[in-house]
């Protein structure tokens, strides 16, 4: 299926990725293009046939409720880009 | 030293038995290695680090190791990681700009099973960022370059693995295959890369690119010492909900068993149009040697080859989409200069933290599960996939393995489909359907066509990589494919 | 015209679990920020989530206690959108396949009346962290300590249709999960949290308005007075010829005002599908029938039983019985006294009025069951008066002394010593002769009534120590006497 410029962008803020005014109409070719391959699915006949999600047929351990993680605050952060106070920091959060 | 044998030509097993019999030293192999990656990878660009200081240190413990006896298997033995396993203390970057400077606290499990064996890391290897590619060329660091044809791709995403075992930098690698990134850059640089059957190595450490379809396994230059690798990798681990609680084999076991018998099955599918016909030519050579050796080979059909393609590039995308979310500038990774509110902070880190080929995925994944859209894409993907699941059961009811090739057309030039993504997908025409069902595959190197290897395929049945192994090792033991290498290491 | 409001609640409820839903951190409250968020709550990369099986439990308790279906399969979905306070850039949560299917709970009303309330289903979620904005010159501080708490989504049917029903089913809410011990039902530090969705339609009307979604409240009485307002900002709406908005809505309690939140009223799609990362999660008949087996009393259970066993009015059981903790300490107290009725009055009354006054919560009292009881022993059995009681009651709260020791310190024993008291009501009858020349003259009738002025002066000249029975008694007959 060809997507339009508008559908990208909307994709784009959706996904909170920056795409340049210069690259904007590259990536709409390459997306529809992609979209084209992928739009085969529809020859198949796919009447009752379940959803796969899993390549196994198995099921969920659970884990018992014990502590095994300690504080590791100054490892964890280490590579974080801007910290204060044991808080990450990021421009304004606004409700 | 041996005399006959230089190091970098050694298998894993030689180089084992060389250590335990004090013809060298993990100390002098490790240098070897780390002088041949100085000399040699300029010219690949296969590794993204090279942790030499760390390696030596390894290897001296090693060398202690080894002397105590009872040292493991791989004890002293440098191996590669590819960059996409976490790394304690050691940069894991997946060969994007937004991980350059991310230094992981824990080790992947794969790494940490390593670390117990006693192998030494040699360096990280270079990939297709995010495991995103099929030609190495959307890495941060640069492409690497096929040893067999510098001008050429090695395949991806784990080219850099490939690359380094194809061009004896290290003695076998690990890597990672979503859709054919282990046996699609193997076949193209003349190596054995095996993918196990998902569950059965631990991705816990190793940086998701499509949770469901992600499993971990070796690249090495033999099926043995795939085995080797393999008995170090696989293995139930509780932090990954994924991996299958099941006991791990000595794969090396049933290298050896005889092969008379087994029922090989050849999917017509799979030497249709778009197979090059010298790659067909090297494969047909392949099955005249099974049946030589006591195969019994017939022909089957998997009819929903075609559309594992179109059904891959639904469903990794959708899953990329939302695991890459949590590369967002905040905690970690890059983040852009000076965001003037949070939207451009996420919009900016993440436009230029990214390479054009993740961008492409994470918007195609977004749009297959929006509003709208998701039963035609995602849900009918979902339902796609257990076609092409229930086609292998059906063939596993009359034969033991699969065979065919690795991919349609050998090592190709740089660019060359590049600018063409829906090209370079159809690249992985041959082993994404083995992602999808969850099975175990590897890739044999079966001949060459002007220079470049050509790559065979088997695929078996979940959790029978014994089987694979042995076929693949008993095919290794009658052809010497998997002895050449390229030339431009021989002389150093 | 007349309105008529549709309400219907979700409501996140914290599970009291010691770690993370998806990993081993632990979920305490009150930690430094970002001590207790390990690699996974972060979601550093390649690190994995695996359930925590006592969250399962406690979702299935839930679902038992509300008459609900377990499902036996049920799946978690990634709910996507980006949050500073959401790390992975998603929520684990669960769409299609919940762990609690269709239920309801019966709600009592001042009417008298009950009424029962559908619960559409609840499900099993992680919370996100907190975002700070205080203090970092136009920066967001992030802690991510809360983030990865196991929640369950409780969501209910638009059954309700005024405060006082929404805030009867939270009640009941709050107490039904408090009572499992599933959740420590601190709503201050936000272990139960309220969105309501309220719409109007003019009554008798069967196609409901266009509903609003106020979130995030976390009192009861926030909860009544944000319906209120909202209820009646809609009905102003569409009588002045407006139409109310669908949108999310934020209600500030200090200023008694709503407003919308405009971050969330950009289309959202939230693209969910399966979690990659987890595989359903399978519990067979024999796994959730040994939960029920774990069930505790249940509040209405226990109201019931506080009505038959103790014969407590059903007010009294209603509220006794609706918190756990609340209803140990009354059956405690009733254990040590042996009279519930005096036990229900003395925690209803003082008890309850000093915690209020003192904003302690029972857990934190003072006084304990066993102090209390000791100070209702001594009126059963006439040592002290009531009155007397309320003054021993007082220094105990700022004592830790037992009520005997208070009652002989203070010298407050009741006076019931026959041969003292006739002499206290001698005098009283010598210094009072116009009194006891009325009485004497007095119909016989109107004589108990006159008897007040000689139990007050005697009372008084006892400094409120003599047992009035007693009095009484002598009273009598020495009046009698007169006659």
């Amino acid at each position: 299926m060809a997507v339009d410029r508008g559908t990208i962008e909307k994709l784009a803020e959706l996904a909170r990725i920056q795409i340049s005014e210069a690259n904007i109409d590259d990536v709409t070719t390459s997306i529809s293009e992609i979209l084209g391959l992928v739009d085969q699915l529809q020859a198949a006949n796919t009447d009752n046939v379940a959803p796969m999600a899993h390549p196994l047929d198995a099921v969920q351990r659970l884990r018992a409720d014990q502590v095994t993680e300690n504080n590791q605050r100054e490892d964890l952060q280490a590579c974080a880009p801007e910290v204060e106070d044991g808080l990450f920091l990021v421009p304004q959060v606004i409700d | 030293m041996n005399d006959k044998v230089a190091l970098h030509d050694m298998t894993l097993t030689d180089l084992s038995q060389g250590l335990r019999d004090k013809h060298f030293s993990s100390s002098e192999l490790t240098k070897h290695f780390l002088e041949r990656i100085e000399q040699l990878d300029p010219q690949y660009n296969s590794f993204i680090t090279v942790t030499s200081d760390q390696a030596i240190k390894q290897a001296q413990a090693a060398d202690e190791r080894l002397a105590s006896g009872n040292a493991p298997l791989l004890c002293g033995i440098p191996v590669a990681h590819k960059d996409i396993f976490c790394t304690q203390g050691v940069k894991t970057s997946c060969a994007s700009k937004m991980l350059d400077n991310f230094v992981p606290p824990y080790n992947a499990a794969v790494v940490d099973n390593f670390e117990k064996s006693g192998a030494v890391m040699l360096g990280k290897t270079n990939m297709d960022e995010f495991a995103m590619g099929s030609s190495n060329e959307n890495s941060f660091y640069g492409p690497v370059k096929n040893p067999w044809a510098t001008d050429s791709v090695p395949g991806g995403s784990s080219g850099g693995s490939a690359a380094s075992v194809a061009a004896r930098l290290a003695p076998a690698a690990t890597a990672t295959d979503t859709g054919g990134s282990i046996r699609q850059p193997a076949a193209l640089c003349g190596v054995t890369g095996l993918k196990p059957t998902y569950g059965r190595v631990s991705r816990w450490g190793m940086i998701a690119y499509a949770s469901s379809l992600d499993q971990g396994g070796p690249i090495t230059r033999t099926a043995e010492d795939a085995a080797l690798m393999l008995n170090v990798m696989a293995g139930f681990d509780q932090r990954d909900s994924t991996c299958i609680d099941l006991e791990v084999p000595d794969y090396t076991k049933s290298l050896n068993n005889s092969i008379e018998g087994l029922k090989i099955g050849i999917p017509k599918e799979y030497f249709g149009e778009g197979l090059d016909p010298a790659i067909g030519a090297a494969v047909e050579g392949a099955i005249k040697q099974y049946e030589k050796m006591g195969a019994v080979i017939s022909e089957i059909s998997l009819p929903h080859t075609q559309l594992s393609v179109p059904a891959y590039y639904v469903i990794a995308p959708a899953e990329a989409s939302a695991n890459l979310s949590r590369y967002d500038g905040v905690r970690y990774g890059y983040r852009c200069e000076n965001p003037h509110d949070l939207q451009d902070l996420y919009m900016r880190s993440r436009g230029e933290g990214f390479g054009d080929e993740v961008k492409r995925r994470i918007l195609v994944g977004a749009y297959a599960l929006s509003a709208g859209y998701y039963d035609a894409y995602y849900n009918k993907a979902q339902q796609v996939r257990r076609l092409v699941k229930q086609d292998y059961n059906e063939a596993f009811k009359n034969v033991d393995i699969i065979l065919g090739p690795t991919t349609p057309s050998p090592a190709f030039k740089f660019g060359e489909k590049s600018q063409d993504p829906t090209a370079m997908y159809l690249e992985d025409i041959y082993t994404i359907s083995a992602n999808l069902a969850g099975l175990p595959g590897i890739s044999l190197p079966c001949g060459n066509t002007a220079g470049k290897p050509v790559g065979l395929q088997l695929i078996s049945d979940v959790f029978t990589e014994e089987r694979l192994l042995n076929a693949a090792h008993q095919f290794q033991q009658h052809t010497d494919h998997h002895l050449q290498a390229p030339a431009d290491s021989a002389n150093v | 015209m007349q309105w008529e409001t549709v309400i219907g609640l979700e409501v996140h409820v914290q599970l009291a679990t010691k770690t993370k839903i998806f990993s081993g951190a632990s979920t305490a409250f009150g930690a430094e920020p970002n001590t207790q968020a390990c690699a996974i709550d972060l979601a550093m990369p390649g690190t994995l989530p695996v359930p925590n099986e006592e969250a399962f439990r406690y979702a299935i308790m839930f679902g038992l206690a509300i008459d609900a279906e377990i499902a036996q399969r049920s799946v978690f979905d990634r709910k996507n959108y980006f949050y500073p306070d959401l790390p992975k850039g998603y929520q684990t949560t669960q769409l299609d396949r919940p762990i609690v299917g269709a239920g309801n709970m019966e709600i009592q009303l001042s009417s008298g009346k009950t009424k029962t309330i559908r619960i559409h289903h609840a499900h099993l979620e992680e919370d996100a962290g907190k975002s700070l904005h205080e203090d970092f010159q136009g920066m967001s501080g992030i802690d991510l300590n809360r983030a990865g708490t196991p929640l369950i989504e409780i969501v209910s049917e638009p059954d309700m249709s005024n405060s006082e029903e929404a805030v009867a089913f939270a009640k009941k809410l709050h107490a039904l999960v408090s009572s499992l011990g599933i959740c420590d039902g601190e709503m201050s530090q936000g272990s139960m949290r309220f969105d309501v969705n309220i719409s109007v339609r003019p009554k008798g009307q069967t196609e409901l308005g266009t509903r609003t979604e106020t979130k995030n409240l976390n009192s009861f009485r926030f909860m009544e007075r944000a319906i209120a307002l909202e209820v009646e900002r809609q009905i102003d709406l569409i009588e002045d010829g407006g139409t109310v908005r669908q949108e999310t809505r934020l209600y500030d309690a200090e200023k008694h005002a709503s407003r919308s939140m405009r971050s969330k009223e950009e289309a959202n799609d939230y693209r969910y599908f399966p979690c990659p990362d987890l595989l359903p999660v399978v519990f067979d008949e024999d796994y959730i029938e040994a939960v029920r087996a774990t069930l505790p009393e249940l509040p209405e259970a226990r109201r019931d039983r506080y009505i038959e066993q103790y014969a407590l009015s059903s007010y009294d059981a209603e509220t006794l019985s609706g918190d756990r903790e609340l209803s140990a300490y009354f059956e405690a107290v009733t254990q040590d006294c042996g009279d519930a009725k005096l036990a229900a009055n003395w925690i209803m009354g003082e008890l309850s009025a000093s915690l209020n006054s003192a904003e302690l919560k029972l857990a934190n009292s003072p006084l304990n069951a066993t102090r209390l009881a000791g100070l209702i022993l001594r009126i059963k059995d006439g040592s002290i008066s009531g009155k007397i009681a309320k003054q021993v009651f007082e220094i105990m709260w700022a004592s830790n002394q037992s009520a005997d020791e208070v009652i002989e310190a203070e010298g407050l024993k009741q006076v019931s010593d026959t041969g003292e008291l006739a002499a206290m009501v001698d005098t009283v009858i010598a210094n009072s002769a116009k009194q006891v020349e009325n009485y004497r003259s007095a119909d016989a009738d109107k004589r108990p009534k006159m008897m007040g002025f000689f139990v007050g002066q005697i009372m008084k000249a006892s400094k409120g120590q003599a047992n009035p029975k007693a009095v009484n008694d002598i009273l009598i007959e020495k009046l009698n006497k007169l006659l």
